[in-house]
């Protein structure tokens, strides 16, 4: 019963996406149509019956119903709670579920609270919106069917790939969709405003605000899935390149550069045809990522559930949608008139630079991702991996970086590099002194040599911005710029120590045995087989002492699973502030000596800090916006004579952060 | 030394500066992907045509019966792929995956050696059941040749 609710409350919810794409049209063409009345409801019930649907979902895993098919083949009666419910969207079918949830829930969210665009706006992001989901609930409704009934009932489901039996599986994707997807926002926008012809300033602080917060979920979800593959792999790595990670990253690249862009759009009138570009590439690279996960034509170490015939589904909704956006794109570009002009030693210079160098490096990541596929074509089968990667997009990297600490120092408009050659020659002398006793001190590669100065330099860069400020009345949204850009440091000086300084042993060892690894002595105690809800393991139960200091317990297993069966590796990781000891425990020799693989990785985990730290500076400036937004409006109603500001009084409101208060009649 | 360029002329350069970069970007890709990208090979392939020694390139095919064979520290091991009509040495050090046995599939990512020895940094065979279809169980070797061939990019 439970899973025919679901059932049909998806099927209401794609009836309520084809009126409320009916309505946005006629709405958008004429803005005293009355259909348009029909369509914030549409959309705000399309996203409670999809919220419905997917706790339907939720429920039948929790109960475990057999008779749902889906539960049958990937969960398990024995399953812990905890994972019967992250079950839910840990396969194909519940997880696209879950993307068009997501999809629903942003519909409905700008439908409820989005009242500053124009009308005709908001109808034709609406209608595309709806345009969008329609094709995905086509998708699950007829390919897809995560309520699908099984008959006859088996006596227990196949249970879930012990690899996804963790907390990060609950976790982690949600938050990625919610990025993923929030990202159809910008596309829907970005189309509504190409669409009824309102590409403005006003129009980028609308959309900034929602971007901004699809961004942040998409930085937490990649720095989540990074930390969950780094240790529930037990190859000690944080990043593949793999294509399903690929996928995760070229949204964000996209988005990182939309988010400059729409900035230069909100404050400063300019590079408007580009930003519509961005609003639609961002998602298209959702959307290609999705095809790429879901289609199982490439294969991925995180590959789940993958079905090759679904695959033609998704490339063909992807051909409709990209296709259908770019030829939009193309018949109107041309009316949309040329912006301000800038020079180009100037914030939107930087800013230009920013965007090039990211969109160089979507580029460079989508080629490798994709190369494996063209070559296919040709019957060549090759893999594209770090030694194309890294190098490659290093060369967009450092320049872009290097803007980055010099961008945010820039006025608007104009500038000379001369006016902020100070904090300029501070920051490029700590990189160069990083550079030059780093490498006379240890010998390491020039990637992770480069890195590391970098990352000092830019670490120190990214608060130069406060300089002259008044730090309690600096605005929410400049700090939440400082701090992300400081946790772009902090992860690059993260991952380049990583590579430079990390230590492995790899050793068959008898109890008793002592192992020592870089500054650390590792014991391994004793061995002994312990059991879980739905598994058994081999514990090792292990001391480690950094510079023979006190004791740390840490206990690696390698788990076996019998439902579905299958084998693990728990790692048993000892953090301290300068790195991460990662021990994992293997199979036992001929000679009852255990295999037993150990890394030191100094810093390793301030890769996540420093995601993190992104995240927090993007939470900050969305906080800073909306309350300085909301407190505009309340201004506004207050003072009627202020109704609607001016174009260029909005625009130094919005952005009277963006040059030094100290120095602003200078 | 913008500045006495006129507005119009500034945008271009932009969009120069742009288009610039970009096709860079697209030729250093192209570039590199044709020299970095690894090739698979089957044991045959090394046969007739031998990669450069040092060159990443993955190799696919069955773990000989009887080949794997653990070196006296306990974590190097020597084993054979073949598929039926060549077969290469293996050497790889680490942990190695639950599904490795003998008689079965593997790929192992790595290089040559001067001598003719696959040095393996990496074997894919236990992180996804993708890597190492069931179907490869119970086939004869030339079956299971076309389907290493068939699965592994």
């Amino acid at each position: 019963m439970i899973a025919e609710i679901g059932l049909a409350a998806l099927w209401l919810s794609a009836a309520l996406a084809v009126l409320q794409l009916v309505g946005g049209f006629f709405g958008a063409r004429d803005e005293n149509n009355e259909l348009r009345a029909l369509v914030r409801p549409a959309a705000v019930l399309q996203a409670v019956l999809c919220v419905i649907s997917f706790l339907c979902l939720v429920w039948v895993f929790v109960i475990t119903d057999l008779s749902v098919k889906l539960v049958a083949s990937h969960s398990h009666s024995m399953k812990p709670l905890a994972f019967k419910i992250s079950g839910a969207w840990a396969n194909h079918e519940g997880s696209m579920l879950l993307w068009i949830t997501v999809m629903a829930a942003a519909g409905g969210l700008i439908a409820l609270i989005e009242r500053r665009l124009p009308e005709r706006t908001m109808m034709a992001t609406l209608a595309s919106q709806a345009f969008v989901a329609i094709g995905f609930y086509a998708f699950i409704l007829l390919a897809s069917n995560p309520f699908e009934r099984l008959s006859p009932v088996p006596t227990d489901g196949n249970g879930l790939n012990p690899l996804l039996q963790d907390m990060g599986v609950s976790f982690h994707p949600p938050t990625l969709y919610i990025g993923y997807v929030g990202l159809s926002v910008a596309f829907s926008f970005a189309l509504g405003a190409l669409m009824t012809r309102n590409v403005t300033p006003d129009f980028a602080r609308v959309m900034r605000p929602w971007v901004l917060a699809a961004w942040i979920f998409l930085t937490i979800g990649i720095t989540a899935g990074s930390y969950w593959a780094y240790y529930e792999l037990g190859w000690g790595g944080w990043w593949f390149w793999d294509p399903v990670e690929n996928a995760s990253l070229m949204p964000w690249l996209a988005a990182t550069a939309l988010l400059h862009s729409a900035s230069v759009l909100a404050a400063r009138d300019a590079l408007r045809t580009w930003t519509i570009m961005l609003g639609v590439v961002a998602f298209s690279m959702s959307m290609v990522g999705t095809f790429l996960v879901r289609s199982g034509i490439l294969t991925s170490v995180h590959a789940f559930a993958v079905d090759p015939e679904r695959g033609s589904f998704i490339l063909a909704l992807l051909a409709l949608y990209i296709g259908g956006a770019l030829v939009v794109f193309a018949l109107r570009a041309n009316t949309i008139a040329e912006g301000q002009r800038f020079s180009i030693t100037s914030r939107e210079g930087a800013l230009v630079v920013n965007n090039v160098a990211l969109s160089a490096i979507l580029g460079i990541v989508l080629l490798g991702t994709l190369y494996p596929l063209l070559t296919e074509a040709f019957d060549v089968r090759v893999s594209v991996g770090p030694p194309y990667f890294n190098p490659v997009s290093a060369i967009f990297l450092v320049p872009m970086l290097m803007v980055l600490a010099v961008g945010p120092l820039l006025r608007w408009r104009k500038d000379s590099l001369s006016r902020v050659k100070w904090p300029v020659v501070v920051s490029g002398a700590v990189t160069l002194a990083v550079l030059v006793a780093v490498a006379l001190l240890a010998e390491i590669d020039i990637l992770p040599l480069i890195g590391l100065a970098l990352a000092a330099g830019v670490g120190i860069a990214s608060f130069m911005p406060l300089r002259g400020r008044r730090l309690r009345r600096t605005p929410l949204a400049i700090w939440g710029m400082c701090i992300a850009h400081f946790g772009v440091a902090v992860a690059l000086f993260g991952m380049a120590a990583d590579s430079a300084f990390q230590q492995e042993r790899l050793v068959a060892a008898n109890v008793g045995d002592t192992i020592e690894i870089g500054p650390w002595e590792a014991t391994l105690q004793s061995i002994s087989p312990v059991a879980g809800p739905n598994w058994t393991a081999m514990q090792a139960d292990m001391y480690y002492s950094y510079e023979g200091g006190d004791l740390m317990e840490g206990h690696p297993q390698a788990r076996s699973f019998w439902a579905p069966p299958g084998e693990t590796s728990e790692v048993a990781l000892i953090t301290r502030w300068n790195g991460q000891l990662y021990a994992a425990v293997g199979n036992m020799a001929e000679d009852g000596r255990w295999q037993l693989r150990l890394w030191w990785k100094p810093f390793v985990t301030w890769i996540w800090y420093g995601g993190l730290l992104i995240a927090l500076g993007g939470a900050l400036a969305l906080v800073g916006r909306v309350v300085s937004d909301l407190r505009r409006r309340e201004a506004e109603a207050q003072g009627e004579a202020r109704a609607y500001p001016d174009e260029a009084e909005y625009a130094d409101y919005d952005d009277e952060s963006s040059v030094p208060a100290a120095e602003t009649q200078s | 030394m913008t500045s006495a360029l006129k507005p119009k002329h500034q945008r271009l350069v932009l969009v120069i500066v742009a288009l610039v970069a970009l096709i860079g970007a697209g030729v250093l890709a192209a570039y590199a992907l044709r020299n970095q990208a690894s090739y698979f090979y089957v044991p045959a392939d090394i046969a007739a045509n031998p990669p450069e020694p040092g060159q990443d390139i993955r190799l696919g095919g069955m773990v000989e019966m009887g080949s794997i064979n653990t070196a006296d520290d306990g974590v190097t091991v020597h084993f054979v792929v073949g598929d039926g009509e060549a077969r290469v040495p293996v050497t790889y050090a680490g942990i190695v995956p639950d599904l490795f046995v003998e008689g079965s599939g593997v790929v192992a990512e790595g290089a040559m050696n001067a001598d003719g020895t696959f040095v393996a940094s990496n074997l894919l065979a236990k992180h996804d059941e993708n890597y190492m279809p069931r179907e490869l169980e119970g086939m004869t070797m030339e079956e299971a040749r076309e389907t290493v061939a068939e699965t592994y990019e």
